[in-house]
């Protein structure tokens, strides 16, 4: 029983204190942004890398996932013959949930692991270390262009996502299952509100965004540099990005939509 | 040492993983010369120069590099004295992602305004001067353990520094490369000035090249002064280390349990 409570005592402790390191890094990391002649193309090679390589898996994803809602949509709504609505529920479902969720759960596992293997293996093969050595601080240069490009691509990930879904939903219910065109639409575009629905939607991304990247650099730069080690910290990376996630959206859906 | 320091460390502690490495450690380098520094494996050698390049701290004691305090150092304050240090890695930590070139460039376009044209002509000059000129264009993966190395230490006197530090300059080189590695050691330090300080195993080939050495042995320095004197040095564990005596009081064996427990002989009996 006591060694329990040790137990409980210690992990407490030593998530606090990695908790600690990871908000002191954090702030190192927001502290310093280099100057723009220099962070820029930094910047936009981090964006090509961890965005754009990136939207392959976000669209395709995006487009299965709009056509399984619009089928599944059409089989609910078509019992209470209101089919017509299908519009409306795959639009207000993909921007205020599927598309910020799902897209954070997909960049935590394709760039997300290769974030944290990237920057652990350069800890392990001591390029961090000749960095410093060399008068360049590895947080200017390595961490801060991953964080903000992460930051930055996945709101507009989770928007691409959430259009390829309608496009997907609109295939299915409307192509395929006979669905009025007009009414698709219609009821999508007097349902869909910018400020309540899109505008929300984005402040979740945006909110995954930094949780994902946080995490993944924090996990590849406090890594122990062994193979072993960095195999660990990017399961990490995809275990905790996916439960921060996950608990973020249920309490930013509760402040957002929950009409207390 | 009638010179004046340049690297000074008084009384240094360090632990690492509950082990201490450094009990009280103190130590000077002097300016312009070559020090090695030798000793067992294990003893702290690499640990020491993380030390002098502030990539670690001492729980106390000072180090005092060219009159800065490094462990007092602020985080800005270091990184502007580091481009004065130049490090060699024992791996040699290139950048993977990029050619040869580039890696020996990199100091140079993050720190100068120089252009393009005048960088080539600096890359390539160190770049001939450790033999690699013609690998300029290779990647990292491509070079074998020597020439990683040989490339890692024309990056690290790219920007022309006053200190440089040489982490097992020797490893992995053929004969030949390891000559020109030998030479270049010491031209840099007669027609530079640089303090260099060189950690390595190869005690004949680092007693030859260097002006002072200190050898240390369990957290300590355990003798010091130049090649003659070390040679003619009245401790055991100087001799035993300086010519590879496997018997002495510097013990082959990690620490371990009795073998007749580990084998489990007294059981048999």
């Amino acid at each position: 029983m006591m060694d329990a409570i040790a137990r409980l005592g210690k992990n407490t402790l030593d998530f606090l204190a990695s908790f600690g390191r990871a908000s002191q890094f954090l702030l190192g990391v927001l502290v310093g942004v280099p100057k723009p002649s220099v962070g820029l193309p930094l910047l936009l090679k981090q964006i090509y890398s961890v965005g754009v390589l990136s939207l392959v898996i976000v669209v395709v994803s995006g487009l299965f996932i709009g056509m399984v809602l619009g089928l599944q949509g059409y089989t609910i709504l078509s019992d209470f013959g209101s089919e017509s609505a299908i519009g409306q529920m795959i639009a207000l479902t993909l921007v205020r949930e599927l598309g910020p969720v799902v897209t954070a759960l997909l960049f935590a596992g394709r760039a997300g692991s290769a974030l944290t293997a990237e920057i652990g293996l350069m800890k392990a093969t001591e390029q961090l270390s000749s960095m410093e050595m060399m008068g360049v601080d590895p947080l200017r240069r390595v961490i801060a262009p991953r964080l903000w490009a992460g930051f930055l691509s996945m709101p507009i990930l989770a928007v691409v996502f959430s259009m390829v879904g309608i496009l997907g939903g609109m295939l299915v219910g409307v192509e395929w299952l006979g669905v009025f065109e007009g009414s698709f639409w219609g009821n999508m575009q007097a349902s869909v509100d910018f400020r309540d629905d899109v505008l929300n939607g984005v402040i979740k991304s945006v909110v995954f965004g930094f949780v994902c990247a946080w995490i993944a650099v924090y996990q590849g730069y406090d890594c122990v540099p062994t193979s072993a080690g960095i195999s660990s910290a990017t399961t990490k990376t995809v275990v905790y990005s996916s439960l921060a996630v996950l608990g973020l959206d249920f309490i930013l859906t509760a402040v957002m939509f929950g009409n207390f | 040492m009638a010179e004046a320091a340049y690297i000074f460390l008084e009384n240094v502690v360090f632990s690492r993983s509950g082990r201490r490495v450094f009990d009280g450690l103190s130590l000077q380098i002097p300016r312009g010369k070559i020090t090695a520094i030798m000793g067992p494996s294990g003893t702290g050698k690499t640990t020491l120069l993380r030390l002098i390049g502030g990539q670690l701290k001492p729980e106390s004691g000072s180090v005092l590099v060219d009159g800065h305090d490094i462990p007092k150092l602020r985080r800005g304050a270091l990184f502007q004295l580091r481009k004065k240090m130049g490090m060699l890695f024992q791996s040699g930590a290139l950048f993977t992602d990029v050619s040869v070139y580039e890696n020996v460039a990199f100091p140079l376009r993050v720190h100068t305004k120089l252009p393009e044209d005048m960088i080539r002509d600096i890359v390539l000059m160190k770049l001939e001067a450790v033999g690699l000129r013609g690998a300029r264009d290779l990647m990292p993966a491509e070079l074998s353990g020597g020439m990683t190395r040989r490339v890692a230490l024309a990056r690290s006197i790219v920007l022309d520094p006053e200190l440089i530090m040489y982490d097992e300059p020797f490893a992995g080189q053929d004969p030949i490369a390891m000559g020109v590695v030998v030479k270049l050691i010491r031209q840099l330090n007669i027609a530079m000035g640089l303090t260099s300080v060189l950690v390595s195993h190869d005690v004949p080939e680092s007693l030859n090249i260097c002006h002072y050495a200190c050898i240390l042995s369990d957290g300590k320095v355990i003798g010091a002064g130049t090649p003659e004197q070390l040679r003619e040095h009245s401790s055991d564990k100087v001799q035993q280390f300086l010519q590879g005596k496997p018997d002495g009081p510097v013990p082959f064996h990690y620490p371990a349990p009795e073998r007749a427990v580990d084998f489990g002989l007294g059981a048999k009996q």
